[in-house]
């Protein structure tokens, strides 16, 4: 019995439906939000249905079960395009994206950040922006977000308790004058919502067995099938939208789990393949009209590619941490979060625990090393604690998806190309964090400290990003692109700029207020 | 040094399979050891499908020079050997094994297990980045980290946390002073203090 057995079910030729394409933070929360208006809603998802039952407290098999592996390319100077040159991305494919392996940190963006241009001034070389809506405009989703996802530290629910790693990030946060607690996390501290408190497994990133941790797999997604207003289709891979002579969307093509071509009709569509495969169906659906894909007059669609500055920190110690145990990421520093060009860059960055298990570890940490030096670190392996370092990164016109002609999947679609380089402002801040990162580790007596490069990247932003003006961007302060009325963007792609944060809980915030947009303007008869 | 050279005539599919089938065989170096605490026995062997008992034998010493634990056993890294073997089923794979390993050899007068711990490491680090050698190290870096005698051997529980260590160590350290809440946060059942 999956959610799926007795869903509602709509008809390909249905042009009433809205349809959502992904099933993740942006396309999970969107679909169930509509549906609870009363709109109907079909969900096409490329990846397959698996529920808690089936998740692996193994970190290459769950790798091979969740990831998204689809042929991808990369070019430009990053590390990734050598080390992984077809995995320049780590996320899910699978009913409810990526949701299913986050570690739930839930952190709300800084009202500056989303001003980044005018607080941050000019930045050579980077298309810096200030979003179309500010801090006061997302707040009361902000909200709401916080309380149906259970994020710790808000609405009463009590923090996480600290784990091993933890413990050694608050010594050293005690050391330099930092604040740090067990973080903001979207992950049950006790049973609610009919959902397990944390059982402290330590495997976040391979799915929650428990379900203490948010997924739209199993919160939006089943919520929006009891309403009856909701269909979701998994392995319902998504080639091209179509539109009409008017130039208004109108259908949704598709390859189902058997590969049969299909056509979905729709009244709107909206896009929540992250923000890789977002520009790439965009891109993929040119058509005479819209020779350079849909909602790309202004050539913004694919530009802009954010991935965060990211790096890691791990030290080993003279006793032991077993880092392992336990919540990956409940252990957060806000303080360099701030905005301040005396330190060499501008925007800020958060501290984050994280921990890999042995084989992940021996994947990440050092790609492509051999020797002693490698060995050494992994001979410490359980005496080893770890933080993560997630900040600001720059929106790059140049930084681009784009789609690789070359390379076909297996439905015989281009492929997306990731095209990076990283901008003076990242590698400024980087160094920075690692500086900090180590002092802090230093601090508590720490043996070895290894500054790790960024893993295949997890957060992936600001490819159709809002603007208030269309020559700006793809979309405007509610998703809906510039260019065609019911063509919304619904995942991080909209994000005009990155901010420090972690991007969930503002992906989750902006659906919500996307969908309140578009069953305003169904009832109204505007789109 | 990728491509290889043109002379050399690639080992034909039946002369490979009529040379395959080796076994690797060893002795646990550590009688009570984590390993030792999992193997039925002191003495372990592994039947090789593809490769010989000689590419075996290279391969493993090539691992661990690759990546040197000084007390990790020999039946882990035996392990790599034997996902090398998997692979192997693969013509062009077990083709690329066989070349590189005779070409450990001519580097090495004809027997680059009869060099010296140094020597054997000038070898490889004259073959880092071949095709050959990414594929064993590739190989390795998963293989050698992924199986439960090495997770024995390094002190990570794997599977064994699936349930949770909520009540089995997960705030088991005890060289640093307990955070005070509400940083440190509350256990399930614990009601916080205002
Ligand atoms: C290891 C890891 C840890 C993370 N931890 C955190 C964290 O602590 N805090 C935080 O804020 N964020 C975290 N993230 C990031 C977070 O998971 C993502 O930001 C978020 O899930 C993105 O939401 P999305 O809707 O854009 O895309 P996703 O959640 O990735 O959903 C996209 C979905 O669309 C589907 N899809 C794509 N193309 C098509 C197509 N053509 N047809 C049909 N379906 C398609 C995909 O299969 C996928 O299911 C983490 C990510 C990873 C990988
Ligand atoms: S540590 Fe908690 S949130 Fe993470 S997988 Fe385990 S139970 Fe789920």
């Amino acid at each position: 019995m999956t959610m799926t057995d007795d869903q509602k079910t709509f008809a390909l030729d249905d042009d009433s439906v809205v349809v959502v394409i992904g099933s993740g933070a942006g396309g999970g929360t969107l679909a169930n939000e509509l549906a609870q208006q009363g709109v109907d809603v079909v969900v096409l998802e490329a990846g397959k249905l698996h529920t808690a039952a089936d998740f692996l407290a193994d970190e290459w098999g769950a790798f091979s079960q969740l990831s998204w592996l689809d042929p991808r390319t990369t070019s430009g100077s990053w590390r990734l395009a050598t080390d992984f040159p077809n995995l320049p991305a780590w996320i899910v494919k699978s009913v409810g994206g990526t949701t299913v392996h986050w570690a739930g940190a839930s952190l709300r963006f800084q009202p500056h950040e989303f001003q980044a241009l005018t607080h941050y001034g000019e930045v050579a070389g980077a298309e810096l922006l200030d979003w179309p809506l500010s801090y006061d405009d997302l707040a009361p989703w902000y909200d709401r977000a916080e309380q149906r996802m259970g994020v710790t530290r808000t609405n009463d629910n009590k923090g996480l308790p600290g784990n091993n790693n933890f413990k050694v990030m608050y010594a050293g946060a005690q050391n330099l004058g930092y604040s740090c607690n067990t973080g903001h996390m979207a992950i049950n501290s006790t049973v609610r919502d009919g959902r397990a408190a944390c059982q402290q497994r330590g495997f976040c990133f391979q799915g929650c067995k428990m379900q203490a941790k948010w997924s739209t797999l199993y919160t939006e997604l089943p919520a929006g099938i009891a309403t009856g207003h909701m269909e979701l289709r998994p392995e319902s891979h998504v080639a091209r939208i179509e539109h009409d002579d008017q130039g208004r969307v109108n259908a949704v093509v598709y390859f189902d789990a058997d590969g049969n071509e299909l056509r979905q009709r729709a009244r709107v569509v909206a896009v929540a393949g992250n923000s890789i495969e977002t520009p790439r169906l965009l891109l993929n659906s040119a058509s005479d009209r819209f020779p350079d894909g849909l909602a790309n007059g202004a050539g913004h669609v694919g530009r802009h590619y954010m991935r965060h500055m990211t790096g890691s920190v791990y030290a080993t110690f003279d006793e032991p941490v077993h880092m392992y145990r336990g919540t990956t990421m409940a252990g957060i520093i806000p303080d360099e979060s701030y905005h301040d060009r005396e330190r060499g860059f501008v925007g800020g960055y958060e501290m984050e625990t994280l921990s890999l298990g042995l084989p992940f570890m021996a994947a990440f940490f050092n790609p492509g090393a051999w020797g002693p030096d490698f060995t050494q670190a992994m001979d410490q392996y359980d005496h080893m604690a770890g933080m993560w370092l997630v900040g600001e990164d720059m929106p790059q016109a140049t930084n681009r998806i784009t789609l690789n002609s070359d390379v076909v999947d297996r439905f015989g679609l281009p492929v997306a190309n990731v095209h990076y380089d990283d901008h003076d402002n990242d590698i400024a801040m980087r160094q920075h964090a690692y500086a900090q990162g180590r002092a802090l580790y230093e601090s508590v007596g720490a043996r070895d400290v290894y500054e790790v490069p960024p893993y295949p990247s997890t957060h992936n932003l600001g490819t159709c990003r809002m603007s208030e003006r269309p020559e700006d961007g793809v979309c405007n302060g509610h998703g809906q692109s510039h260019e065609i009325d019911n063509l919304f963007i619904s995942d991080g792609s909209q994000f005009t700029t990155s901010g420090a944060e972690n991007p969930t809980l503002t992906i989750v915030s902006l659906a919500l207020r996307q969908a309140e947009f578009i069953g305003q303007q169904m009832r109204e008869g505007v789109i | 040094m990728i491509s290889q050279p043109l002379s050399r005539k690639p080992v034909s599919r039946r002369v490979f399979l009529k040379a395959s089938g080796g076994v690797l065989a060893g002795t646990l170096a550590f009688a009570s050891g984590p390993i030792a605490l999992l193997a039925p026995s002191r003495s372990w062997a592994m039947s090789l499908d593809h490769l010989t008992s000689r590419q075996g034998e290279v391969l493993l010493a090539m691992t661990r020079k690759l990546f040197p634990h000084a007390d990790l056993e020999d039946a882990v890294y035996a392990l790599v050997v034997k996902s090398l073997d998997g692979k192997a089923a693969d013509t062009a794979t077990a083709e690329q094994i066989s070349s590189g390993v005779s070409e450990l050899d001519d580097q090495a007068d004809g027997d680059w297990l009869a060099l010296g711990d140094d020597e054997r490491l000038a070898v490889l680090q004259s073959m880092a980045g071949t095709p050959f050698f990414e594929l064993v190290r590739g190989d390795a870096v998963v293989s050698l980290y992924n199986n439960p005698l090495a997770f024995a051997h390094f002190g990570y529980e794997g599977e064994k946390g699936n349930p949770g260590y909520l009540s089995q160590g997960f705030n088991d350290l005890t060289w640093l002073p307990d955070p005070p809440q509400p940083e440190a946060g509350y256990l399930p059942f614990e009601e916080p203090s205002a």
